[in-house]
């Protein structure tokens, strides 16, 4: 079935200062330079849905001010720029990302700092600066489809660090949290317009992911059309804007036994327990028309909180060959929509 | 199943429930409100999301110093504080065999 990848996609890139992104040592009193081609790789890795952010040491106002003078300080989500080790920087990127360190590369002319930062955290490729003006040509930032959502992207982190900062800032429980966001779920089959944003999910999702397997464009574009499965897409909305397409699930249908064969959600939403609300819409549907409702789950060491929300949704273990898990919902329980998030069904 | 209650476990125990049920209130208003007993179903009186399940059961492996197995992660397990509470006396019961 899946698609095996040679090349693990890259999801961002970050980029040293001082003789990387520009010319000279600002702290020095350089007068520093940004080559035209850089800013070309900045925007052209922008385009693709590339995140990029900063690991540089140098006073933070400073080389702020310099990346405004350039009109480059927009691209960069989360600049770290301090004192500290760039292993650190990484470390601080990752969990506000929320993505995986295998999916950072590094950029520095400073041997020292990208052999510091590979010590560390031997899963971020990094890459000498003095290769800066071929970063455009490498495979893992190179996507073959380059979806709407992507080319928002680096606008819908933007958006998630405004939700971060209010939910910094509301002081009470999550759940009234989650309330105050307004959230509104759609849920409806996939058409072929989703398609390319679904393989890009199937391939960049790995934390809320139920099974793991890649599916291409055109395996998805047959299932759509099959009447043996179906295939659900979601987006995400709040007060603060579009998630975009952010989940996704794959029912096989023989009978009346029903098997969720993939159910995953954007890392970009874990923190909103929309994945449970999407479960749950399988789960009610399977029980209004009397189907059994079977899951495959495959365990890695990534995919915790997936094994959590279908154990807690109720699914019990059938049977289990290593890591692949076959579980079943006696459908005895089934649960309203949380007043949290409005859900709308579209099929 | 009632354990054999060894009198050393009987006032950890109790610090167990305290912490946990600390936890969810903070956390869950809607189970907060009228009051949360011990063996309230945390997952009927009120909606229980992914993330806020991880957070507790983060909670748990660090303030009590265990590791919660894949098996034990199922909704008896942590339908209510008692529940937990229980799950935690066996790990740590385990753990010291």
């Amino acid at each position: 079935m899946g698609v095996k990848q040679s090349v693990k996609m890259a999801k961002c890139v970050v980029w040293d200062l001082d003789d990387t992104l520009w010319k000279g040592t600002l702290s020095s009193g350089d007068e520093v330079v940004v080559d035209p081609r850089i800013l070309e790789t900045v925007k052209t890795l922008d385009e693709r849905g590339i995140l990029q952010s900063i690991a540089s040491k140098n006073n933070h106002d400073d080389a702020m001010r310099k990346l405004e003078e350039f009109g480059l300080a927009e691209y960069f989500l989360h600049p770290q720029i301090n004192w500290n080790s760039k292993s650190s920087s990484l470390t601080e990127l990752q969990a506000k990302l929320n993505i995986g360190l295998d999916t950072f590369i590094f950029i520095d002319d400073q041997e020292f700092e990208r052999d510091e930062v590979a010590f560390v955290h031997p899963d971020v490729e990094t890459i000498d600066a003095a290769d800066r003006f071929l970063l455009t040509d490498l495979p893992r930032l190179s996507p073959v489809h380059v979806t709407e959502d992507a080319r928002r992207r680096r606008l819908m982190y933007r958006e998630g660090e405004q939700r971060d900062r209010s939910e910094l800032a509301f002081q009470g429980p999550h759940d009234e949290f989650l309330r105050s966001l307004d959230m509104v779920l759609d849920i409806s089959p996939a058409g072929g317009d989703d398609l390319l944003r679904l393989e890009e999910l199937t391939h960049r999702t790995s934390q809320l992911n139920s099974t793991g397997i890649h599916y291409s464009y055109d395996e998805l574009e047959k299932l759509i059309d099959d009447p043996g499965h179906d295939l659900w897409v979601c987006e995400l909305t709040d007060r603060y804007g579009s998630y975009g397409k952010v989940g996704m699930a794959l029912v096989e249908k023989s009978g009346d036994q029903w098997t969720i064969a993939l159910l995953l959600m954007s890392c970009r939403t874990v923190s909103k327990g929309v994945g449970t609300v999407l479960l749950q819409f399988l789960v009610k549907r399977a029980a209004e028309r009397g189907a059994r409702l079977f899951a495959r789950f495959r365990r890695t060491d990534r995919n915790r909180q997936m094994l959590l929300t279908y154990r807690l949704a109720n699914f019990h273990v059938v049977s289990r060959d290593g890591v692949d898990h076959l579980f079943e919902n006696d459908l005895e329980i089934v649960r309203d929509y949380p007043d949290h998030v409005r859900v709308n069904v579209d099929a | 199943m009632h354990d054999s209650g060894t009198p050393v476990d009987a006032a950890p125990d109790m610090d167990v429930r305290e912490s946990i049920r600390g936890y969810i209130k903070d956390n869950i208003a809607s189970l907060g409100e009228d009051g949360l007993r011990d063996d309230d179903n945390i997952f009927e009186k009120g909606f229980v999301t992914s993330m806020f399940a991880m957070q507790l059961l983060a909670h748990i492996e660090s303030a009590f110093d265990v590791e919660v197995p894949d098996e034990h992660l199922n909704l008896h397990r942590f339908s209510s504080v008692e529940r937990m509470a229980e799950m935690v006396s066996e790990l740590r019961a385990v753990r010291r065999e």
